[in-house]
């Protein structure tokens, strides 16, 4: 048999066939039935008296004042409040569309269904059809960085909807800031921001640059990108799976 | 000790200075290697600790003396050690007197980046600075290259950029947030950490994993391990240019994270391990679905990567790149795939086994040469071998668990209630996919943390990664940085 490299590689590419995800044209990629997706609360029964949920939760995410309300975009989607709670109120779904356009919005509320929304800006709307971004990395723990390597795979394929990632800032239309903004990162977050050109934008991905996540109040932090820099659009998760990532982008950029 | 055992402070007798110092550099010249040194101040002086792990016969030995706020460097005997000396005058203003190179390696004050840089000067010799933020999608880091057109005499890496205060905010705990700081401290190595935070925890209040929840966490242990080699092989070949085992393997590693996933609903298996136990059960139609899937991938996974070793310019690309030899490899004290790759035959998955590799331990993989070639192929062999110890795994839960086994869940009181051994030292190992993870902390009366360190292979590996780059090509440093392919986050805490 002949082995020369060239038709090894020829063979090699027969056999792993064509892997792009047919989504959004297609259905979404199945996932785990274990997938914490967006949090539902889902009663109003809940006695007045009970912290339970409130207390289990690691960054505070849950606040029970007149209802019960869960910020997304400080959740861990640990789902310890789910296992704290004797009376099932709190639930999560398997719903992957969490993003959202204004800090607000990521709160759920007792007794409020959240159909995702559209998300374009007039600003989004002009890079509708290429969306270059300069990606920031500002702490955090890298999870949320290698979910957006991930769409740039074969499999996720974000090339195909003109969405990039590119090297320098000078020809990002915005930036995708990960992490909660260290100090040490604060002067290289706030150059690269300035170094793109306007009209520009900034993505915020995690509960880390949204909120902080499991550093939040942490001294030798900011509490996520909105304390710096105007956000516009808040795509929540620890990480957020990149179809999460994926479903927030196009949605900005009015693709789907 | 042995991995996940404790041992009460007043046990850890005090030596002298030169006696430290003479234990430990007897037992790095002896092959034994040193887990961590961090200090501990209490008045006016300082109590400090190193830990040294004796592979042959699987224990770790914790050693403490007490110096003065100056004190005589150990680092110009032991140079593995300049490192940690580095933190503790970071950390504590110690001054480790002859210390040859004494600077931060954190930046705690949002000063990362600045300071001295050492420079090189001459006709012709030019500086290239790259980073904090860099071309492609990764953490922050700052590097400094005295180069000669294209050669690099000398790189400086400058860390910090990711410091959030882990290891301070883990201080008081256990508290419901410890264990997403041990899942975060390296997102990539989420197992690996949580389950020596386990290790730890377990070690200070002797409640023990069932052996089902140690089979779950061998399980995904081994494949954040397999997840990441294939997705650094595909980084390597996409460096190379050659696309074909990129394109391949980046959706590979995603289809592993997917299996992560099938057992905890998350690609990294966050909210898996906890003290205790693991809190997703693996029963029998899952573990079947497992097994499956995990047989094409490991078919697409072959057919993927054999093309990489074959192909001659690729071959040509990464031999003799990146070179460190074995004897400064163990001068440096380098560990996991990088100390592999330079022949250095070490694991402590057979050196300090704990759970289910006391039982069975995948074998190591070593290759001889030290560059960028062997740092590949070093991952190539764990790969197969991770393979086959999950296919072998598998096939023993299925054989043992009825279908119905019910899941080995952790007992959530164990996050919130004080229940540590009070004044105690625990220690949690393990082997994570870049190499040894080394947790270790004492309780205060109360059985809350006093303090806890926390050792990411990353720390021991990033002056590799500078070596390796001495007298090579600037542009063989994105073909080294990712045969090295270091954490950021799990170096700066």
């Amino acid at each position: 048999m002949i082995t020369t490299p060239l038709l090894s590689i020829l063979r090699a590419r027969a056999k792993q066939k064509y892997r792009t995800l047919p989504y959004p044209k297609g259905n979404p990629p199945p996932l785990s039935d274990r997938f914490l997706g967006k949090p539902l609360i889902t009663s109003t029964s809940c006695p007045m008296d009970c912290f339970l949920c409130v207390t289990s939760c690691p960054v505070g995410a849950i606040q029970k004042e007149e209802a019960l309300h869960l910020d997304m975009g400080g959740c861990l989607f640990c789902g310890a409040c789910v296992e704290a709670c004797p009376k099932g109120t709190i639930c999560f779904s398997k719903d992957f569309q969490l993003a959202t356009r204004d800090r607000e919005s990521l709160v759920i509320r007792q007794n409020k269904t959240n159909v995702p929304s559209p998300l374009w800006t007039d600003v989004s709307r002009k890079f509708r059809r290429s969306f270059k971004l300069r990606q920031v990395s500002a702490g955090g723990c890298n999870a949320c960085e290698a979910d957006c390597n991930v769409l740039s795979t074969i499999a996720w394929d974000m090339g195909r909807f003109g969405v990039q990632f590119v090297a320098s800032p000078r020809h990002a239309d915005g930036i995708l800031v990960t992490g909660p903004v260290t100090e040490n990162m604060k002067v290289a977050l706030e150059k690269t921001y300035k170094a793109v050109p306007s009209p520009k934008v900034v993505i915020a991905v995690g509960s880390c640059a949204i909120s902080g996540g499991p550093y939040k109040d942490h001294p030798e932090q900011k509490n996520g990108v909105s304390s710096l820099l105007p956000v516009d659009l808040f795509i929540p998760g620890c990480p957020p799976h990149p179809l999460t990532i994926l479903e927030g982008l196009l949605r900005f950029l009015d693709q789907i | 000790m042995r991995n996940g055992e404790s041992i009460a402070l007043k046990a850890i007798p005090n030596s002298e200075f030169p006696r430290f110092k003479t234990v430990l550099k007897d037992a790095v010249s002896t092959g034994n290697r040193i887990l961590g040194l961090w200090a501990v101040p209490s008045d006016s002086e300082y109590a400090i600790y190193c830990a040294i792990l004796y592979p042959t016969t699987q224990r770790v030995e914790v050693w403490r003396s007490t110096v003065d706020k100056t004190y005589p460097s150990l680092t110009p005997e032991i140079p593995c050690l300049h490192w940690f000396e580095r933190d503790l005058a970071e950390r504590f203003g110690m001054i480790p007197d002859g210390h040859p190179w004494l600077k931060p390696v954190r930046f705690y004050q949002g000063e990362a980046g600045k300071g001295d840089f050492f420079r090189v000067n001459g006709e012709d010799v030019h500086e290239v600075a790259v980073g904090p933020v860099h071309a492609g999608v990764i953490e922050p880091g700052h590097f400094r290259f005295q180069c000669h057109g294209e050669k690099v005499f000398h790189l400086e890496i400058a860390l910090g950029y990711q410091h959030r205060g882990v290891e301070r905010a883990l201080t008081g705990g256990p508290n419901e947030r410890s264990i997403h700081y041990a899942e975060t401290l390296a997102g990539d190595t989420t197992i690996g950490h949580a389950i020596a935070y386990s290790l730890l925890i377990e070690s200070l209040s002797g409640r023990k994993p069932s052996l089902h929840s140690e089979w779950i966490r061998a399980i995904s242990l081994e494949l954040e391990r397999l997840a990441n080699h294939i997705g650094d092989i595909g980084a390597l070949s996409g460096d190379i240019g050659f696309l074909p085992t990129q394109s391949y393997c980046g959706r590979i590693r995603g289809d592993v994270l997917n299996l992560t996933a099938l057992i905890c609903g998350n690609r990294f298996g966050r909210n898996l391990v906890r003290p205790g136990g693991v809190r997703y059960n693996l029963e029998k139609e899952r573990l079947d679905t497992l097994r499956r899937r995990l047989r094409e991938i490991e078919n697409d996974t072959v057919s993927a990567v054999e093309i990489f070793f074959e192909t001659p310019s690729v071959r040509a690309r990464l031999e003799g790149t990146g070179i460190v030899p074995t004897h400064i490899a163990i001068e440096l004290g380098l560990v996991g795939v990088a100390a592999r790759a330079s022949g250095i035959p070490i694991d402590a998955r057979k050196d300090l086994p704990w759970g289910y590799f006391l039982n069975q331990c995948p074998s190591v993989g070593i290759y001889p040469t030290g560059d960028c070639y062997g740092r590949a192929y070093v991952r190539w062999l764990e790969i197969q071998e991770s393979f086959r110890f999950l296919h072998r795994i598998t096939e023993t839960i299925s054989e043992e668990i009825p279908g119905n086994e019910t899941a080995p869940t952790y007992n959530a009181g164990i996050r919130t209630e004080s229940f540590l051994s009070p004044e105690s030292l625990g220690i949690g190992v393990t082997e994570g996919w870049r190499g040894e993870i080394f947790h270790v902390a004492a309780t205060d009366q109360a059985g809350r943390f006093a303090w806890y360190r926390v050792f990411d292979p990353s720390f021991h590996n990033w002056f590799g990664l500078a070596y390796a780059m001495r007298g090579g090509e600037i542009s063989d440093f994105p073909l080294c940085n990712k045969s090295f392919n270091l954490s950021y986050c799990g170096h700066d805490l």
